[in-house]
């Protein structure tokens, strides 16, 4: 028989344990690269001489794999006496990868900012600091929560590359559920489905918070 | 046997949603004939034209082209809606050229105006482009055939895409307000053009304008188009002389107030 | 970023390459590495090919497909665009078999990375061929042209020039996920990279080399399409600075 129900239901519990793992490392990993993209972001306007340094940088990381960046963090830090246990590794990259990403929507908002903002601020000598907390950034953020969404489930869809360092998330489970029944069928499909069913969730909410924003723009 | 109308319009309705554009329009267009629409925007006056290029769909009613259904065919003797083989078959008399030119930007004149004879009527390349530099010269263009719309006027544009759609060797042409896009001094090289055509080529013509010296001028009848309706038409001598409609008085007065 | 810029990393990561491979402790690594890369860039250009085929079709099928065509092309869209990269390799890997369809891992790599770009490559030639103004459609259909023609003669060539830059995003896309191969036994740099770093616990210098490649990869293919784009825009820009 090809497709086995029993079979399916008996490993339900134990992929859906493992979702939570990849659910958690989305989230950790979402959580550093978009704060540290808008680091990223807001140093680049603040100073302007870090500019290139950090153009070339963005560009160095989003033109490697992943993959290869996951590895690179798991087996280099030891060598500096930091060990790092592959979860923490993992997420890492992750979050630096998107950082980069996430970096460049932020860029994108900011330039959306009308001038006027910018010498208003400073006509009413508001600190570079304020400016931004106050001005800016209130204003830029909401028209790329979209875009910043669009990248949360990019980033989930990649979790499965941690199970190339043995973290025990989805695709490592099912991995492993596989090599030890050799039925690949269910478990590989059901991690399929799952991907699924929360891209399709997850597009449709970032459609109607779109839809949403609109709204509260065109007011 | 009297001629066949050219073009006609069978309680022609438009819809969309709860706005109504046009509604149960009757209009008989003659073969040769010269006809100007002018009315308020809104007035459902370049929906006319739309409809009749297919570029809309009707909603009720029947259009006409020399004795033929376009928008419907016949099977079985009934009237069923048109397939597209239909529609291209008829379409093929119609011309029309557009208010914002709509000339293939990635195309310079000579291929604007060679593309669709090759493609569509599967002229043979020397064929379409002899007439072609034909039509270029009769719009004066001869000297800009192989320059991009990119690098042309807007009235040389507009001269081109008449071009274009005379290398169709349409039966009926149909000027969607073809000189509202333009700078005022390049208009009178436009209107032109369109005099020529009407003296040189046996075509029946159907325009949207808001040039009324230009329509008194050119056309054999007018039509004053208001809310999706007929309001009043005739001869231009007639209309713009001794308008009887007061809806059609009040406009008029507007429009050459403003002008 | 700018060509120049662009060119001038380029040339930057190939020189640091060409000076760590005269070194000692890196030279060893090169032939290997080298040898991984041009399974790379087979798998990446193979992909690439197949993606552009697929997006091209399914964009198609989505907008002016029959019912039938329609929905298949958007249940292929929305699943490969859903599920990940590695869950579609490791799907067409090791489930196909047991429905007794055994697919050369190579064939696996190209399928799986072709197919997933190729969903997000239809998204990206449906907007394009959307971006084509209005009054461009009206004037085929005034002109009496059918649908193929418009779409060949008129829209698709306009359009061209907007897929230009996203199908740039989609090829490095495409590349850098070719790193996911090396987990279906494919020896590409990745697995070239990883295999190296077992046996010898040099991550440093081999991790570095690894990189510098794939960024000179993207590189390349970055200020590829760059000039493509340049020269494909020329014929719709052509004398509007004049």
């Amino acid at each position: 028989m090809i497709w086995d129900w029993a079979f399916a239901f008996e490993i339900l519990p134990v992929l859906a344990s493992a979702a939570i793992v990849s659910i958690e490392a989305t989230l950790i990993g979402f959580a550093l690269a978009a704060s540290l993209g808008l680091v990223l972001a807001v140093v680049r306007i603040a100073v302007p001489w870090t500019g290139w340094t950090i153009s070339v940088l963005v560009e160095l990381i989003r033109s490697t794999p992943l993959l290869i960046q996951i590895f690179f963090l798991y087996f280099v830090f030891p060598k500096f006496g930091v060990v790092l246990d592959a979860f923490t590794a993992g997420v890492l990259a992750i979050g630096i990868h998107y950082a980069a990403y996430c970096s460049e929507v932020y860029r994108a908002g900011f330039d959306n900012i009308h001038r006027g903002q910018w010498e208003a601020s400073v006509a009413l000598n508001l600190s570079a600091w304020t400016t931004f907390r106050d001005i800016i950034i209130p204003q830029a953020i909401p028209p790329i929560v979209p875009a910043l969404g669009n990248y949360l489930v990019a980033l989930f869809k990649e979790t499965p590359l941690l199970s190339a360092i043995a973290v025990l998330e989805l695709m490592q489970t099912a991995k492993i559920i596989g090599s030890e029944t050799f039925r690949y069928t269910e478990p590989m499909t059901l991690v399929g489905l799952f991907f699924l069913a929360m891209s399709l969730v997850s597009a449709a909410l970032i459609r109607s918070l779109e839809g949403l924003l609109n709204r509260r723009t065109m007011r | 046997m009297t001629e066949q109308p050219m073009v006609r319009f069978d309680n022609v309705s438009k819809r969309y949603g709860a706005l109504t554009v046009l509604d149960g329009l009757n209009l008989e267009i003659a073969r040769g004939e010269k006809v100007s629409i002018i009315g308020p925007s809104g007035s459902g006056k370049t929906t006319v034209l739309r409809m009749l290029m297919t570029l809309e769909t009707i909603n009720d009613g029947v259009i006409w082209v020399e004795g033929e259904p376009l928008t419907h065919m016949e099977r079985n003797g009934k009237l069923v809606p048109a397939d597209l083989a239909h529609i291209r078959k008829i379409r093929a008399k119609i011309g029309m050229v557009f208010q914002s030119f709509n000339l293939f930007p990635h195309m310079t004149a000579m291929q604007n105006c060679i593309e669709a004879p090759i493609t569509v009527l599967g002229m043979k390349r020397a064929d379409a482009e002899a007439r072609a530099a034909e039509l270029l010269d009769m719009v004066g263009l001869s000297e800009k055939k192989d320059h991009y719309p990119s690098q042309l006027s807007g009235g040389q544009q507009q001269r081109v895409a008449i071009a274009r759609a005379c290398a169709m060797r349409p039966k009926i042409m149909l000027f969607d307000e073809v000189t509202s896009a333009l700078d005022p001094e390049l208009v009178g090289e436009v209107l032109e053009v369109i005099r020529k055509l009407g003296r040189e080529h046996d075509l029946t013509m159907l325009m949207v304008t808001h040039q009324m010296g230009f329509a008194k001028e050119f056309s054999d009848r007018v039509c004053f188009f208001h809310a999706g309706k007929i309001c009043e038409q005739g001869p231009p001598s007639e209309l713009f002389g001794a308008p009887k409609n007061e809806r059609t008085r009040q406009f008029l007065h507007a429009v050459l107030e403003a002008g | 970023m700018g060509i120049r810029t662009l060119v001038a990393m380029l040339a930057v990561a190939l020189v640091v390459i060409g000076a760590l491979a005269t070194q000692e402790s890196y030279k060893v690594f090169m032939p290997g590495l080298l040898q991984g890369a041009v399974l790379t860039i087979e798998i990446a250009i193979l992909g690439s090919l197949l993606a552009i085929v697929m997006g091209v079709l399914a964009a198609l099928a989505r907008m002016y497909g029959p019912a039938p065509l329609r929905w298949l092309a958007t249940v292929y869209v929305e699943i490969f665009r859903g599920t990940s990269a590695l869950v579609q390799l490791f799907w067409l890997f090791f489930v196909l078999p047991q429905f007794g369809v055994t697919l050369d891992a190579f064939l696996v790599a190209v399928l799986a990375l072709g197919l997933n770009v190729g969903a997000y490559g239809s998204e990206v030639v449906r907007g394009a061929i959307q971006s084509v103004a209005r009054g461009q459609w009206e004037a085929s259909t005034a002109l009496n042209m059918s649908r193929p023609q418009m779409l060949r003669r008129i829209i698709l060539p306009q359009a061209f020039v907007a897929m230009i830059p996203p199908w740039g995003n989609l090829f490095i896309e495409l590349l850098k996920s070719t790193a996911l191969v090396s987990l279906i036994t494919l020896s590409d740099l990745a697995f070239k990279a990883q295999q190296m770093n077992q046996n010898t616990f040099k991550t440093i210098p081999i991790f570095t080399l690894v990189l510098l490649m794939y960024l000179a990869m993207s590189l390349v293919v970055t200020i590829g399409m760059r000039l493509l784009e340049r020269r494909a825009s020329l014929g719709l820009a052509r004398g509007k600075a004049a």
